[in-house]
């Protein structure tokens, strides 16, 4: 319809109605059925699992208040962390060290660390914990000297390696290998041109890694690694099987010491690692943050600044509404 | 334009001394390809040299290989005498360590098409990067060097701004203060101006205009004509891997000899 833009005047109206002009109009904002519709339908189910869960009595949720905070628990939550925060520093560096080799001039490095990473990720992770569990049967003394030639110290394996080192250990070596493919993405990600001025400058070869690769690799490291992160805060409940009583491994011995708790204590188990997971992400999202400096024209607002925004955004509008 | 301040003789001394170029039958590969074949150029201390010619004649990779970010398979290359990326060993030539090869970049400058500013450091820390990294410099020293550099090109109110708040012009502005901050010698320009819209090239070509009466040793690779003529004392053109011509603008551009700088010119001008 090709009409006048200011004031259309409907056709056959016995009563046209006065039309203010174009500027002094408020346009209706368009409807979204669709989007309300679907929003209840979701809301109703979320309801109905909720409602689920507190009603239920077989979740016990009485046990499961008794069994949150109990020593025994705490103490099983201490170990996850312990482990999980050896185990990501340790595999980090190893894998940074492990990226480094991948992409070095060195070919028999880069060698060495391809079959790393292919060795790491083909075992499944609870085999490398038995292995190493086992490991002082296999080598039961570790020496350091001359290979092949005399040793100047020798170490007791069994003394060595306790539960918790053994634990670390093997979670560290798997972690690693992810860690290395991980930290090689974030490197190759980074411009090469970038690389190429930080040569032409003259940076020293240090300098150029720790302060233009890196920290622009970071930007694309960091989700990666946090969801390695996540999923190792959750392998840590494996070293039950090299009888370390982490969360799981003590919610498991107290299962099977009253056995009509099981269910409670899964919960127990469950909501510790949401908790665990959820600390994570909300680092993760500031940690990210503070790497986007520069990639971004302007940074992403904080939840904190980002519920000031709506809120005075409302007030305005109730504000205006009202004076309206 | 008036960006570039020139007036007023900055409080610390930011300029280096003037150095030469020698190229010598230089021969550059990549399979079957030839980049570079037989290469020969002379540039006087203080001079500048436009290079002109069609795209892929070899033009980039010739500044590459002064600047030793490409290593040529044959020829050699010295800056002010001192050959690059080798050295004199008892009668024969021996390849430099990383470390003495990135000392030597640090006395060339460079400039790139696509600016290749780091993105997560603010503008006045990638000036003041270089002279630190390499020692030049103690922190104060090379931040109140960035600022004076970054007035130089018009950018004093830009200095706590990240690369991408800043116009492609601002950017390129920033690189030459950048490779300025090492006082190099010599400052090679790798079509500064390609990557910027038409209203922004003019800004960058007064900066380097400016440098051009300071003194300093220029080679540019550009494709602007009208600004070879003003600012060179030499224009090369080079074609197929090979300087066809050479000689002052009013001989190569007025009264090209060679009959490929004459279609060339032809087609651009």
């Amino acid at each position: 319809m090709a009409e006048s833009l200011v004031s259309v005047v409907p056709e056959g109206t016995a009563d046209p109605p006065i039309t203010p002009p174009l500027q002094a109009q408020r346009v209706i904002p368009l409807r979204h059925p669709g989007r309300w519709l679907t929003s209840v339908l979701v809301l109703v189910l979320l309801a109905q699992v909720v409602h689920g869960l507190a009603t239920n009595p077989f979740y016990q949720w009485d046990r499961f208040q008794y069994w949150f905070a109990r020593p025994v628990i705490t103490n099983g939550l201490a170990v996850t962390l312990e482990v999980t925060a050896y185990s990501a520093v340790l595999g980090l560096l190893g894998g940074v060290l492990l990226a480094l080799a991948r992409l070095s001039h060195n070919p028999v490095l880069r060698v060495a660390s391809w079959c790393y990473v292919w060795l790491f990720r083909s075992v499944p992770l609870i085999v490398v914990l038995l292995f190493l569990y086992n490991f002082s049967a296999l080598y039961r003394t570790l020496s350091l000297g001359v290979p092949f030639g005399p040793a100047f110290w020798h170490f007791d394996e069994s003394r060595l390696a306790t539960d918790l080192v053994i634990a670390v250990v093997g979670l560290s070596l798997n972690e690693a290998a992810y860690a290395a493919e991980v930290v090689r993405a974030g490197i190759l990600s980074v411009d090469q041109g970038q690389h190429e001025a930080a040569a032409a400058l003259g940076l020293p070869r240090r300098y150029q890694f720790t302060r233009i690769v890196l920290p622009q690799a970071l930007r694309a490291i960091v989700p990666s690694y946090v969801n390695q992160l996540i999923g190792l805060v959750k392998s840590t409940s494996l070293v039950f099987y090299v009888s370390l009583l982490d969360l799981f491994g003590s919610v498991q011995s107290m299962g099977s010491t009253y056995p009509g708790d099981i269910v409670p204590l899964l919960l127990v188990a469950t909501v510790w690692y949401v908790i665990l997971t959820s600390v994570i992400s909300v680092v993760q999202f500031y940690v990210e943050r503070h790497y986007a400096r520069g990639a971004l024209r302007s940074l992403p607002p904080t939840p904190v600044q980002r519920l000031r925004a709506t809120v005075s955004a409302a007030r305005t509008r109730v504000r205006r509404e009202a004076a309206a | 334009m008036s960006t570039v301040n020139f007036e007023s003789e900055p409080a610390v001394d930011v300029d280096g001394t003037p150095g030469a170029i020698e190229v010598r039958d230089v021969h550059k590969w990549y399979g079957a390809h030839r980049v570079l074949d037989g290469v020969d150029l002379t540039v006087a201390p203080g001079s500048v040299t436009v290079i002109i010619g069609p795209s892929g004649s070899g033009k980039s990779t010739l500044l590459r290989v002064i600047n030793h970010l490409e290593r040529p398979q044959l020829g050699h290359v010295s800056v002010n005498g001192e050959l690059t990326g080798v050295r004199w060993h008892r009668g024969r030539l021996k390849e430099l360590s990383e470390r003495q090869i990135l000392a030597q970049r640090s006395r060339v400058g460079f400039v790139f098409q696509q600016f290749n500013l780091f993105p997560h450091l603010t503008v006045l820390d990638n000036v003041a990067a270089a002279p630190v990294a390499t020692g030049l410099l103690g922190r104060p020293e090379a931040q109140q060097l960035a600022r004076v550099l970054l007035d130089r090109v018009g950018l004093g109110d830009k200095s706590g701004a990240y690369p991408r708040q800043l116009s492609g012009g601002q950017q390129q502005r920033v690189a030459i203060a950048r490779a300025l901050a090492l006082r190099p010698g010599v400052i090679l320009f790798d079509e500064p101006t390609s990557a910027l819209d038409p209203e922004l090239v003019g800004e960058v070509l007064a900066v380097i205009k400016a440098l051009a009466a300071g003194g300093t040793t220029l080679v540019i690779v550009t494709h602007e004509i009208g600004f070879a003529r003003e600012v060179a004392d030499s224009i090369v053109f080079m074609d197929g891997g090979r300087i066809v011509e050479q000689g002052p603008p009013e001989q190569v551009l007025d009264d090209p000899q060679h009959p490929r700088t004459r279609e060339f010119l032809s087609r651009v001008l």
